[in-house]
């Protein structure tokens, strides 16, 4: 147990596969770590499990993470890593002279603070399904796809009997094929881009047979249960009333616009949605960290060789740095360790030919991801699918006609909508309709989203709901509503955002109106 | 396997395993949705089953809410889901 006010040489933001091998690399060098995540069990999104029997067959590269999770608690028994599950980190802030304070609650019942200062910080926070407003998306039964697979993985729990998976992106037919070996039905996988998808880049996906591989077993899985696999298709309405009865499905083109008279129904009771990932930047953007757009249109952080971030003593690994999946966040978050601990004066966190193999994984696995980007785009065409009452952000239930109105009445970019029109004012801060928001606006603009925009949006100056209480008892070394004392002045007085922006550190505000 | 025990969801009781979140022991309860909106009076339930989209916060002991994805069930625990369902 690490005393709350010693300091370690290394605070983990994220237990999944990038922030445990970080913090196992900078551990076998001799570094004090404590990991901090939001999980209660290692291993992120990708390796999350319950306390049950798995299902077989649904927790890919098991073995990889069975092996990190050995070396982990090896390093939890010998005191050199401290591991904190189920806190929910608010704050990263650089500390004067060198050193970062990690301030977080623990438990999502009964929340108690915790603070953990570091000398260096490595976030990898992962990422969250991208979603793109639909009718009917709001209806019970519709989940994320992430979130069907959440539940499947921690609890072997199925979301539905006959289960429709749409969106894009190859992650679909992972979760397709987990919810196929739970038993439960998957009626059809949904999916935007066009079959031929792949067929630009043949050499890049030869280069990872081990990914062409998994896809020709999930293609195989698909196959043998007789799913049907719609491609350059879209779920375009969800038919309720009430709940998921039935999805409509439409042909669409490259741009996703639908193509009339192809559409037809199907019949389910939950669909599982998503369009690729958005990155979890908000920790990294309070910092200050340096960020740019990625192919795909979304916002990731830079980094350098050693997985170092514009700012000082601070690393990210995984989804923040490119969305790429686990073995790439594995060998970044391996990458990250060694170079925090090389800063901090240890050796030994990986040997030559390690971190020759790490690199070389990085390298051919981020060309990987950009083949990817580029078979799963997100334009705009979306927009076709919705209706003036389709609600585009959940929280604030802010529908598209009032964000038609909110751009006729002159906003010009998204920041400017959600003033005028409350979207991204709720609960998750825009983490859901974010991306889609920014998409509309620009479009209704005619111009691409810009990163200013994107960076505005993700920006939260709290990263997790805190009680006002906790905030009052931080006293004056705690500030809350300023930037890093090197930050250049964020646009708009930050603290004036924190107030208006966000009912959720409004204590009052923790209890559901009727 | 975990062990298991009773929970109340409004005044029916259901069978849930240690460990579990709240959302897992109730979809698994046949139940989907659990709260309704302020403004539209719609149902919600589950949304993105990773702690981000707080759609999912739910009324346990009658304290303030806490989200479903994340919260884990403790045995005598009283949740109130409301509407129809």
């Amino acid at each position: 147990m690490v005393p709350e006010e010693s300091v370690v040489d290394l605070a983990v933001v994220g237990a999944g596969p990038a922030g445990l091998s970080g913090a196992i690399t900078a551990a076998d060098a001799g570094c004090q770590v404590a990991v901090l995540d939001l999980g209660a069990r290692p291993g992120g999104q990708y390796w999350r499990h319950g306390d049950q029997s798995r299902i077989a067959g649904i927790h890919h590269h098991w073995e990889t993470f069975r092996a990190l999770r050995s070396r982990f608690d090896a390093h939890r028994e010998a005191g050199r890593i401290e591991y904190l599950p189920e806190h929910a980190v608010w704050q990263v802030q650089r500390e004067r002279p060198r050193g970062v304070v990690v301030r977080a609650t623990a438990g999502e019942r009964d929340p108690v603070p915790r603070t953990v200062r570091a000398r260096t910080a490595l976030i990898a926070t992962g990422a969250h399904d991208r979603h793109v407003p639909f009718p009917g998306w709001t209806l019970p039964g519709v989940m994320a796809v992430g979130g069907a697979q959440a539940l499947l993985k921690a609890s072997q729990v199925v979301p539905g009997r006959r289960i429709v998976v749409a969106g894009t992106g190859p992650f679909l037919l992972s979760v397709a094929d987990g919810l196929l070996r739970a038993g439960t039905r998957v009626v059809a996988v949904v999916e935007a881009a066009g079959a031929r998808a792949y067929a630009r880049e043949p050499r890049a996906v030869a280069a990872v047979p081990a990914k062409l591989a998994e896809a020709v077993g999930y293609a195989v899985s698909l196959a043998r249960h007789r799913v049907p696999y719609l491609t350059g298709s879209a779920v375009v309405r969800v038919d309720g009333p009430d709940r998921v009865r039935s999805v409509t499905v439409e042909a669409v083109d490259r741009a996703w616009n639908v193509r009339p008279g192809r559409g037809r129904r199907l019949e389910c009771d939950a669909l599982a949605v998503g369009y690729g990932f958005v990155a979890q930047l908000e920790l990294l953007l309070e910092l200050g960290c340096a960020t740019r757009l990625d192919r795909g249109g979304s916002l990731v952080v830079e980094v350098d060789s050693h997985q170092r971030t514009s700012v000082e003593g601070i690393y990210a690994a995984g989804e923040p740095t490119g969305v790429g999946g686990a073995d790439l966040a594995v060998a970044e978050g391996a990458l990250a360790g060694d170079a925090i601990a090389a800063s901090l004066g240890r050796v030994g966190g990986l040997d030559g030919g390690a971190a020759g193999r790490a690199r070389r994984d990085r390298r051919r696995l981020r060309s990987f991801a950009r083949v990817l980007a580029n078979a799963h785009p997100v334009p705009d065409g979306w927009r076709s699918w919705i209706e003036p009452d389709t609600q585009i952000c959940r929280c604030e239930e802010v529908t598209v006609a009032e964000v038609n109105r909110a751009v006729a009445l002159g906003a010009r970019d998204a920041r400017a909508v959600k003033l005028l029109a409350r979207t991204g004012m709720g609960w998750c801060q825009g983490r859901i309709c974010g991306t889609a928001v920014a998409s509309l606006t620009a479009a209704l603009h005619g111009r691409e989203v810009e990163a200013d925009e994107l960076r505005d949006l993700c920006r939260r100056p709290l990263a997790q709901p805190v009680e006002l209480g906790l905030l009052a008892g931080l006293g004056p070394g705690g500030r809350v509503t300023g930037g890093p004392p090197t930050a250049p002045a964020s646009p708009g007085n930050m603290s004036h955002r924190t107030a208006s922006d966000r009912g959720t550190i409004d204590s009052t505000t923790r209890s559901l109106a009727p | 396997m975990s062990p298991t025990f009773q929970i109340t969801v409004d005044d029916r009781p259901v069978e849930c395993r240690a460990g579990e979140t709240i959302a897992a022991a109730l979809i698994r309860a046949g139940i989907d949705d659990w709260r309704t909106t302020r403004r539209g009076g719609t149902r919600r339930g589950l949304f993105c089953g990773i702690g981000v989209c707080f759609d999912c916060l739910v009324t346990v002991n009658g304290q303030p809410p806490v989200r479903a994805c994340l919260a884990t069930v403790r045995a005598g625990d009283r949740i109130e889901v409301g509407g129809g369902a």
